[in-house]
């Protein structure tokens, strides 16, 4: 099914709001570095970005896209495709193109001014953001008929993931600040894609001695080789099962 | 060629289609008619295998389709609203499809040009009008020159004239053979295609008869005044 994917790629790429989210990427990236001397400064503006700005888009661009999709799904669907290669051509098509954005917005800037092992775990948590949430925005799209409840649901995850469950985490350290919740702390950061892209990050740039005895534990479990495995792991779980939970109820979906 | 056993399906808790078993074969041109919301769209859908069964089997040359792809390659469809990529120009739809089908032989295009498809080859789907979108999609179903057609309101839409030109082709293709499966409200068009009738009502056939076994009956030789008389008759004993 390489032809439908290769459709929807090269239809993706020359929309619009895809083009122009890669320029304000490039345009966030290129400045952030050329105004500011400390570069460790610099990626901690980028990380807000790639936190927030391309969660957000890749979730709020892909279930649209989804449900502008419909006509063009059942299309497929009366002809003789199986109904998991058109999935697979979709989850394909939209990851492609939306990481594609991103690493020509974020990526060659981040490439050319930070150290290259640094660069690269910037890189791969963004790569992996955008692929996750592309994956949550279809789950969505599986889940509601109703385009206007999908995109809700869809921004309703991202603002969970996003920002709400730190907050929620951070209450709960509080709380509980008597007790040893070291470890909870450890599991319930690994449960979060998006904190896990933010510890990844962090430790990079040695900040991590800033959040005191958590950073020290962060460091101690996420800074070696395992570590990095284990969270590497944790977000393709992301990508994974939301993934193959739509697949499994595409199929059995009456168009 | 197609034979349906005991097919159910339920959407929540209304019943579409209530234990239907149809056996259509090559060479026929059969009616599938019945008042609205009658379960006929429902049932072609089930044979393409766009909603799933709730109970029951369909089978495609003798093989279940539960599971297969690769029948549809042997079926022309021609939705009742066609609903197409809105971004795509008529030449991308038809060309997409011919790589999905990978079909080898020659192509019909018969309908390609009777149609005059090449004068709006480069428009796009969304700037199309709804009668032109259903000749889009009568040159896809006929397109790769398969064995069954499922044609579902094929002239729906369709000025006088389209609907000519559709109509010889329909006779023309079940010259050769072919299985053609039509739904339709406008009794009076039916009458020089179909061989066979299929009467549906409140998600059951209530009939399968061949056109002279009906004419024989009733005694009528138009296809819309025999139905209202067997339904009468039948309604009265």
């Amino acid at each position: 099914m390489k032809g439908i994917t290769t459709f929807i790629i090269k239809d993706i790429l020359k929309n619009r709001i895809v083009i122009l989210y890669t320029l304000i990427l490039c345009g966030f990236s290129w400045s952030i570095f050329s105004l500011e001397d400390n570069v460790s400064k610099g990626i901690l503006s980028l990380l807000n970005i790639i936190l927030l700005i391309v969660p957000l888009v890749s979730v709020i661009f892909a279930n649209i896209y989804m449900y502008n999709s419909t006509e063009f799904i059942e299309l497929l669907v009366s002809q003789p495709v199986k109904r998991s290669s058109i999935w697979y051509a979709m989850f394909t098509g939209l990851a492609v193109a939306l990481n594609a954005a991103f690493l020509i917005g974020i990526g060659i800037p981040v490439l050319l001014f930070i150290h290259p092992l640094t660069a690269l775990v910037v890189i791969l948590a963004g790569v992996l953001l955008t692929t996750i949430f592309v994956s949550v925005a279809m789950l969505c799209f599986i889940l509601m008929r109703d385009k206007a409840k999908g995109i809700g649901l869809s921004i309703m995850l991202w603002l969970f993931l996003s920002l709400m469950y730190d907050g929620l985490v951070l209450f709960f350290m509080f709380q509980f600040a008597d007790y040893p919740i070291e470890k909870i702390m450890v599991l319930l950061t690994a449960i979060n894609p998006v904190d896990l892209a933010r510890i990844q990050v962090l430790l990079q740039i040695d900040v991590a001695a800033l959040m005191g005895y958590t950073g020290a534990i962060f460091k101690k479990l996420f800074g070696t080789q395992t570590g990095y495995f284990t969270s590497f792991i944790f977000m393709l779980v992301w990508i994974v099962v939301p993934y193959f939970f739509s697949l499994r109820l595409f199929k059995n979906k009456d168009l | 060629m197609i034979e349906i056993n005991n097919l159910t399906k339920k959407f929540g808790k209304t019943t579409a289609l209530r234990k239907v078993n149809l056996t259509l074969t090559s060479g026929t041109c059969v009616g599938l008619i019945g008042p609205n919301a009658c379960g006929k769209t429902t049932l072609i859908k089930n044979i393409l295998s766009m909603v799933v069964p709730t109970e029951g089997e369909i089978f495609f040359d003798g093989k279940n389709i539960h599971g297969d792809v690769f029948y549809k390659n042997n079926i022309g469809y021609m939705p009742q609203i066609g609903r197409y990529p809105e971004n795509m120009s008529v030449r991308q739809v038809l060309q997409m499809i011919k790589n999905i089908r990978n079909h080898q032989g020659t192509e019909d295009k018969e309908l390609y040009e009777a149609f005059e498809m090449e004068k709006i080859a480069d428009k796009k789907m969304r700037t199309l009008s709804g009668g032109t979108t259903q000749k889009v999609s009568a040159t896809l179903a006929f397109l790769f020159d398969p064995p069954v057609l499922i044609l579902d309101e094929p002239t729906a839409g369709l000025d006088p004239i389209a609907s000519e030109i559709l109509r010889v082709k329909i006779i023309k293709e079940r010259e050769k053979g072919k299985l053609i499966l039509i739904t339709s409200h406008l009794l009076s068009e039916l009458d020089d295609l179909l061989t066979n009738i299929v009467f549906m009502q409140e998600s059951v056939v209530v009939f399968n008869k061949t056109m002279e076994d009906l004419f024989a009956e009733t005694g009528e030789n138009r296809v819309s005044r025999a139905i209202h008389k067997l339904l009468k008759t039948e309604v009265l004993s």
